[in-house]
């Protein structure tokens, strides 16, 4: 029983279409960007996961694990941000309700 | 990795893991939702410690189990409805399908291919070859980041400030 690449490329894909289904079906911007934040996660397991079996001497997925990561922190900081500003605007956090720019 | 203690532990994680994602896209309670997603990260935080990212894991408790959680926490308490919070759209069934369909081709994406794995042992310690990497070969994505940062950080407060 040893546990290789593909049982993380595995975990990785499977957080990664759960976050995706959050995203799509989801109404309330909160938890959008919750599934956002699984995503990223996903890919993050993805790429230490090659940074392991792969180059496991360079740490190459692992920096660009830690990019993923700030970027990610500023995304949330930002998109709660702009929720918060929409709610005092329209007292709402459902995505179906935000359609001014809509054609 | 082919001790059988270590194979019951990924399995375990992964399973925590995987069903406290699944509960943050199925509870109706939003509160709920980012408690499990806590859950979730701590357990991705484990799957980092089991491919020896020990600097990652530290960084993944500390920012998403801690900063990020209580970010999107925050935001939860100031703006919510509680009556219909965590509910589908009308794209249900679509969105799970498009979901079911992206799992496949992953998978067999990750299959099919032959990937070059290497046999040589992982670092003991990231730490330090990580701060050594930032600060020499990746100094200019890193002060780029830096900058996306204050800008992100300036952004919310311009964004959320009342006037």
């Amino acid at each position: 029983m040893t546990i290789g690449l593909g049982h993380f490329l595995a975990l990785g894909a499977v957080l990664f279409c759960i976050g995706l289904y959050g995203v799509l079906a989801k109404r309330n911007a909160i938890i959008i960007l919750m599934a956002i934040e699984l995503m990223f996660n996903a890919v993050n397991v993805t790429l230490v996961a090659f940074s392991r079996f792969i180059t496991p001497n360079l740490l190459t997925g692992q920096v660009f694990a830690i990019f993923v990561i700030t970027v990610a922190a500023a995304e949330a900081a930002v998109g709660l941000g702009i929720i918060i500003c929409l709610y005092r605007h329209r007292e709402t956090v459902d995505a179906e309700q935000f359609n001014l720019m809509k054609w | 990795m082919s001790d059988p203690v270590l194979a019951g532990v990924f399995y375990l994680v992964a399973a925590l893991t995987v069903a406290s994602a699944l509960g943050v896209v199925l509870t109706r309670n939003i509160l709920y939702a980012a408690l499990f997603l806590v859950v979730s990260f701590a357990g991705v935080a484990a799957v980092f410690v089991l491919l020896n990212a020990d600097f990652l894991a530290a960084v993944q408790l500390l920012i998403y189990a801690g900063a990020i959680a209580v970010l999107i926490i925050f935001a939860i308490m100031m703006t919510q409805n509680p009556v219909k919070a965590g509910i589908s759209n009308e794209q249900r069934w679509p969105a799970f399908i498009l979901a079911a369909l992206m799992l496949v081709v992953l998978l067999a994406g990750a299959t099919a291919t032959v990937w070059p794995l290497s046999s040589l042992a992982p670092l003991e310690a990231t730490t330090a070859p990580l701060g050594k990497l930032l600060l020499n070969e990746f100094v200019l994505p890193f002060e780029v980041v830096s900058v996306l940062l204050v800008a992100a950080m300036i952004g919310a407060i311009v964004i959320s400030r009342e006037d």
